[in-house]
């Protein structure tokens, strides 16, 4: 019987390599464990507790301060402080010091540390974001991570997988952001609660290294376990010059079995837009109510990277116009290497001009942390991932999830706004 | 392990950010978590939650972060149990892990009104609703999750895989 991508990377980690079907519960060998700011404490704290002297593997152990880094008080600097003493301590291989790094899911991939065909595990529910490598990456807790880190090891349930299709030719301003906003919208937020998801078809040929890492990062708000981006060319352009190790891509059967299949015309859609509060309140932009805006996020682990920022870009450079007065405009590189690339290409100067705050690469105002908090009633319309109640500050405040061009335009015109009414 | 506690009733979708919001992840005290325990959604909770009280959830209870300082701080807060119709993945693990029982049981969880007392019987995994007088069997755990809860959580479970022994 054919066998789904997450049964073939479980079976290749599996303590005795056998073969594995969904409903499986398995031990196995982990490649990466990582863990952020907020979640390493916690892990250090469970890894002590367990009376282990010494990580398991010091080389593949990445904590990345990210979310409250550069810290923004006393107790923020002291978790990020646990960090480096820690990485000090075990002679971690790789550090990730601010102003060397940034996001975790936008460093990881960038400076090559997961790799196809990986099995990852990170103390941040976003690692699923590594499946557009072709990796299985998923977010557990501080305790699971303490596990691994302690003996290399975790133990999975083999989710079933659902299959998803994309065809068809969407409109202009249309991206791998707006592609899965509107499957999320379909299946809801949990849609894909425990299950995998394979995302193919010829419209995902197509798409980016950077559409792809968007995709997956969001496959956790449909509840999913892990999310694929089948290997192809684009995965091994993007890859093979950034491998810090060899790796081994992994291919579905033909024959797998899914537990569903869910196919996605694409013709004529539209950028896609999630109303407040909840990611699959997802409706076409023309549907909804251009609402004024009081600040605009472009960045994050979803939409942080340098394509995200072209787009931006482009979108000032053709309408020759600036942001809003009214509006805080806050762009925020994923990476210290996403913000060079940037500067380099005189981003950094054409988004100042436009009257947008431009700043040091950290998660920020995403998760409410610092960098744009938001006030009770104020409207956001932000590139990132969740607009839960409260999630990016006042449980009053209202946020939009979209793709960069409409946080652009909606950024130069002040209401939500769709580019082609520059 | 038998518990009997009165019911905080909540919806689907109970999210990690309205647990637990991210403005509070700077310290990992189970106290200082509990005092601000669902105040996005539920104002009350914080300050009348009685020792052993239940939570009880809709669908996907826990869904968003990876944050382990929401099962922390309703644990902190002195709930003895959550029973929900299902459980967001990463939620699930970290209540295990860190010793909170949960339980997942559709029709009790869609039956049970606030206010209401509950039993809960872990080893066999019923839950009675005294204003109902019905008993509802939850679904069981596999093997490993019983493993964990069996050794008082993740870290004496990893403690035993690993042949350490803690003295003292
Ligand atoms: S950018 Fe947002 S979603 Fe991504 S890791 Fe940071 S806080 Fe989490």
């Amino acid at each position: 019987m054919g066998k789904t991508l997450a049964e073939k990377i479980i079976a290749a980690h599996s303590e005795d390599k056998r073969e594995v079907s969904a409903g499986d519960l398995v031990t196995v060998k982990t490649d990466v464990v990582m863990a952020n700011d907020i979640t390493a404490p916690i892990a250090i704290e469970s890894f002590q507790a367990m009376g282990v002297d010494r990580v398991f593997d010091p080389d593949n152990l990445m904590l990345v301060p990210s979310h409250f880094a550069p810290n923004k008080d006393i107790k923020s600097a002291e978790q990020t402080r646990t960090l480096t003493i820690f990485a000090e301590d075990q002679h971690l291989k790789n550090r990730f010091q601010v102003g060397r790094a940034g996001i975790e899911h936008v460093v990881l991939p960038e400076r090559g540390l997961v790799l196809p065909g990986d099995l990852v595990v990170g103390g941040d529910s976003h690692t699923c974001t590594y499946g557009a490598l072709g990796a299985l990456a998923t977010g557990m807790g501080s305790t699971d991570i303490a596990f691994a880190m302690a003996t290399g090891k975790t133990w999975l349930k083999v989710p079933d997988t659902m299959k998803f299709v994309y065809h068809g030719q969407p409109q202009n301003y249309v991206y791998g952001k707006d592609l899965i906003l509107r499957t999320i919208g379909e299946i809801t937020v949990d849609g894909a609660l425990y299950r995998s998801m394979e995302f193919t078809g010829p419209a995902i040929s197509g798409l980016s290294m950077s559409e792809r890492l968007t995709m997956a990062n969001m496959v956790i708000e449909a509840g999913g376990k892990c999310g694929f981006i089948p290997f192809d060319e684009v995965t091994q352009a993007y890859v093979e010059p950034r491998a810090t190790r060899p790796y081994t891509p992994y291919f579905a059967d033909d024959d797998a079995t899914y537990i569903s299949v869910h196919d996605f015309d694409l013709a004529g859609m539209e950028p896609q837009v999630a109303c407040p509060y909840s990611p699959d309140n997802v409706h076409p932009i023309s549907q909804i109510k251009p609402e004024k805006v009081d600040q605009v996020f472009i960045g994050s682990c979803t939409n942080g990277r340098f394509e995200d920022l072209a787009i931006v870009a482009e979108l000032l450079q053709k309408t020759g116009r600036e942001f809003d007065p009214n509006v805080r405009v806050m762009i925020i590189p994923g990476s210290q290497a996403v913000y060079l690339q940037a500067l380099r290409a005189g981003w950094i100067e054409l988004f100042t001009m436009a009257g947008g705050a431009v700043s040091v690469s950290t998660c920020g105002p995403c998760l409410g942390g610092h960098m744009g908090v938001l006030a009770g009633e104020e409207v956001c319309v932000s590139t990132s991932n969740r607009n839960f109640r409260g999630r990016m500050g006042h449980r009053d405040a209202r946020v939009f999830l979209a793709n960069p061009a409409i946080a652009a335009a909606s950024a130069i015109m002040g209401r939500l706004a769709h580019p082609d009414e520059l | 392990m038998k518990f009997e506690g009165r019911v905080w009733k909540y919806g689907d979708n109970i999210d990690t950010d309205v647990i637990i919001p991210a403005r509070y992840l700077v310290t990992t005290d189970p106290k200082t978590l509990a005092a601000h325990c669902m105040e996005d959604l539920d104002m009350a909770f914080a300050q009348k939650v009685l020792p052993g009280d239940v939570m009880v959830g809709g669908r996907n209870f826990g869904c968003g972060s990876s944050r382990e300082h929401a099962p922390i701080s309703i644990k902190g807060a002195g709930v003895s149990c959550i029973i929900a119709e299902s459980f967001a993945r990463i939620f699930f693990r970290n209540a295990i892990n860190i010793g909170l029982p949960i339980l997942e049981s559709p029709e009790a969880a869609q039956e049970a009104e606030k206010d209401d007392v509950l039993t809960v019987d872990l080893a066999v995994g019923t839950i009675t609703n005294h204003r109902t007088g019905k008993t509802y069997q939850a679904s069981p755990y596999p093997p490993v999750v019983l493993g964990i809860i069996q050794a008082g959580g993740l870290i004496p479970y990893a403690r035993n895989i690993l042949g350490i022994q803690i003295t003292g």
